[in-house]
């Protein structure tokens, strides 16, 4: 593929601060084994991507973690591969912050950007969850000698939507005619941005230095909305399955959706020839002992379940005790649940302990969220 | 250019397997699955790098396609190395023709050229279809603290059983001073568990003059470790407690997978301090539909399950229809069991269809076990019974025999 991939691993991370309280929103789990990184990195390597770089500012431990040398991905490469872009401090220059738009991370690295023989760069955040060809973008963003091509879908608003959407207003070409940032007021049937998008390599390049130059800060509204007459951006609609994660309650809901929704499991697993890869953890195989019920259940490698589960994802490694009644839980890597303990709309960071006994419940409108290795 | 190792693994893979009937007609042994997610060969290979030995020729024959690919470039198990790490040692055409390892003392005298390369001191021998934890860091210490010149790992038998081996009679200091082979009268228990370390230069010139015997079958058991006991080689019996199995039948590796289940299970996959490596295939999570029923099981990632499964071993991307019944069963990868199937004491090797409604295998208290092989349909309504092994030919015997009658 003619192109290489960004990544904005922290971008929107403040719509869910319980789960970004230590990591980047790509390093946050989702769907029993992935990170949401995951998605949008198989998304590229399943198009051919073969060069990636993934953006980061702060708590990014867990992304290098998570990523390591990209083996899991077939991205520990000789050329190209996976790169992940930490702040750049230099020198005898005051660290400013942190970048906190797409355009301030790609300030951040511009002397990435400067060689690239690729002509063009497709960029994605992580909050996005689909599972989708990326090379029918690319087609369509070339067919249309386009400059810049974001990828939207169509969708009724009832005044609701997030602060982070950017909904596009295209004529029937699909030409974008208009951008609008954070519209509250919206409703009815609209393109929204699924912040995945395709941009020529030296139109790019010359966009950030012109932001260096004349202190831009934002592509939509420094760039795009004051080009908009002259350049050629373009939408492409995307009608396949798509969730955003925009706060805790958008979290569960999607997360529950896996379980209750077959065909949006299906379109984001079940698609042949597209996986979702993520790090190896070489867990054991799931144990269920004599005494366990599962019902409705989405479960990773290396559980123990010895009690009865029902609407749950189990991430790897998690231990449900003797006469646990577990539902409607989201419980992340090697939580332990004591025996007798009964939990209800529970979301549990990594290396949670439930003591023996224990009665949690939260309600699907808002879930009780047990911060990473606390002890109840 | 190559690093000197102090002890250099070569892993016996290249055995056929027949017993395993269908299992290895199209692989080779130390690649059948096993436990869940595993193959065979992630034992030993998982036990080398749990015990720090990085240098590891695997030696392979018999259909090595699917074992070379799963083995690699060893990454998995972190035998991706520049230095050492895993090597597959096929046999290969050399200046006087091509040889076929005639033995297993022939394979490793065939790839000396390998073991020279990391001027070892020691060299362990290994085979590919065992099923145990066993830290051989331990061992080699044990070699080196009795000055011995080759040790054996022995495992206690019962007295009844130990004809079936190959039986070291040792003295109290751990001396072996009898080699018997499958003795109807043994005098010890401790069995051979195939696992040698020989002092490498020793072990040179005992395979090339072993080599060079004409009357010789070129095996250690029957021609090497006998003769060193004969010219009064310095040769202990390492014990070895702990679970071993060999899966070399059908009846051993169904009864070795069912030893992972059960409350305190005979065999720990869990253990963070001796994990057991794979190489893994990117599936999603296992999805239990509504009317699932999974006791005393257990399975890994992709496995669909809206069935009941009980007291079964599932590999990854299996997929059982609601009202299939699974029991006292191994299903390998990626097989389907339909609706209202049912599937009982059956080893079902990977890819296959059990269609609705057929029957494979029955209870039964003599471990007979029923067999399909891979990429087979087993089709609708069709009973294999208990014990039966079904390849593609005897299912298109089946399958003729029914349209006839």
């Amino acid at each position: 593929m003619n192109a290489i991939g960004i990544i904005f691993a922290n971008l929107h991370e403040r719509n869910i601060p319980e789960l970004t309280r230590s990591r980047t929103i790509g390093s946050v789990p989702f769907g029993c084994r992935y990170r949401l990184i995951d998605f949008t990195l198989s998304n590229m390597v399943n198009s051919g991507i073969t060069d990636i770089r993934v953006v980061t500012q702060y708590n990014y431990q867990s992304l290098m973690d998570h990523i390591g040398s990209g083996k899991d991905w077939d991205l520990a490469r000789r050329s190209g591969g996976i790169k992940v872009l930490p702040p750049n401090m230099r020198y005898n220059q005051n660290y400013t912050g942190g970048a906190h738009s797409r355009l301030e991370s790609l300030m951040g690295i511009a002397a990435s950007l400067n060689h690239i023989k690729e002509d063009y760069v497709i960029m994605a955040d992580c909050d996005g969850i689909c599972n989708v060809d990326l090379n029918a973008l690319l087609s369509d963003h070339i067919k249309n000698d386009a400059d810049i091509t974001m990828m939207t879908k169509r969708l009724m608003l009832n005044g609701s939507i997030g602060e982070t959407a950017t909904i596009i207003e295209a004529d029937e070409s699909g030409r974008i005619v208009d951008l609008a940032l954070n519209p509250r007021y919206a409703v009815g049937e609209h393109d929204v941005a699924l912040n995945i998008t395709v941009i020529n390599t030296s139109y790019l390049q010359n966009i950030v230095q012109e932001s260096i130059a004349h202190g831009f800060a934002s592509l939509t509204l420094d760039v795009m909305m004051r080009n908009k007459d002259e350049r050629n951006y373009r939408i492409y609609r995307y009608d396949g399955a798509f969730a955003t994660i925009s706060s805790l309650e958008d979290y569960f809901a999607t997360s529950m959706d896996l379980i209750k929704n077959t065909a949006f499991r299906t379109a984001l697993f079940g698609v042949e020839g597209r996986p979702v890869l993520t790090k190896v953890r070489n867990s054991a195989p799931t144990r269920y002992t004599e005494a366990s019920s599962v019902k409705n259940s989405l479960i990773a490698d290396g559980c123990t379940v010895d009690g009865t589960v029902e609407n749950c994802i189990l991430f790897r490694g998690v231990k449900i005790g003797r006469g646990a009644v577990v539902k409607n839980c989201i419980l992340y890597q090697d939580t332990v649940v004591g025996e007798n303990v009964f939990m209800n709309c529970v979301i549990s960071d990594k290396n949670v302990v439930v003591r023996d006994g224990n009665m949690l419940s939260g309600h699907p409108s808002k879930p009780y969220f047990i911060g990473k290795n606390q002890m109840l | 250019m190559f690093q000197k190792k102090e002890c250099v693994v070569m892993l016996l893979a290249g055995g056929q397997g027949s017993r395993l009937y269908t299992l290895t007609e199209s692989t080779a042994k130390p690649a059948v699955q096993f436990g869940g997610k595993y193959r065979i060969i992630d034992f030993p290979l998982s036990n080398c790098i749990n015990s720090g030995l990085d240098t590891v020729g695997v030696l392979t024959q018999y259909q090595p396609l699917v074992l070379n690919e799963y083995i690699g470039n060893g990454q998995p198990w972190d035998l991706d190395r520049s230095r050492g790490g895993v090597m597959v040692l096929p046999p290969y055409q050399g200046k006087n023709g091509a040889d076929w390892y005639s033995g297993t003392a022939n394979a490793i005298y065939q790839n000396l050229n390998f073991i020279d390369r990391y001027d070892p001191d020691y060299v362990l021998i290994l085979s590919g279809d065992h099923i145990y934890k066993m830290d051989y860091a331990a061992m080699l210490d044990y070699h080196k603290r009795m000055n011995a010149d080759c040790t054996i790992s022995v495992l206690e038998v019962p007295l009844a059983e130990a004809s079936r081996f190959g039986i070291m009679n040792a003295d109290e200091t751990g001396r072996i001073f009898e080699f018997e082979e499958k003795p109807k009268q043994p005098k010890s228990t401790k069995a051979s568990m195939g696992i040698y370390i020989f002092n490498a230069k020793l072990l040179r010139e005992y395979l090339i003059a072993d080599e060079a015997d004409p009357a010789s079958s070129k095996d250690f058991g029957k021609n090497i470790i006998p003769r060193m006991l004969d010219n009064g080689c310095a040769m202990y019996a390492y014990p070895f407690s702990g679970y071993w199995k060999d899966v070399g039948t059908i009846a051993s590796l169904w009864e070795a997978n069912m030893d992972l289940l059960g409350e305190t299970p005979a065999f720990d996959l869990y253990d963070r301090n001796w994990r057991i490596f794979s190489r893994t295939s990117a599936r999603p999570p296992q999805f239990v539909g509504e009317d699932a029923r999974i006791v005393g099981s257990m399975m890994s990632e992709g496995c669909e399950i809206y069935g009941c499964v009980e007291n079964s071993v599932l590999f990854d991307g299996v997929y059982v229809a609601p009202g299939a019944v699974v029991r006292d069963a191994v299903i390998m990868s990626g097989t389907r069991i339909e609706a209202g199937a049912c599937v009982e004491y059956a080893i079902v090797d990977a890819d296959t269809v059990i269609e609705a409604g057929a029957a494979v295998g029955a209870k039964n208290n003599e471990a007979k076990i029923a067999v399909v092989g891979t990429k087979l349909t087993v089709p609708a309504g069709m009973v294999i019974a208990a014990g039966e092994m079904i390849n593609e030919a005897a299912l298109n015997a089946r399958k003729e025999g029914g349209s006839n009658a």
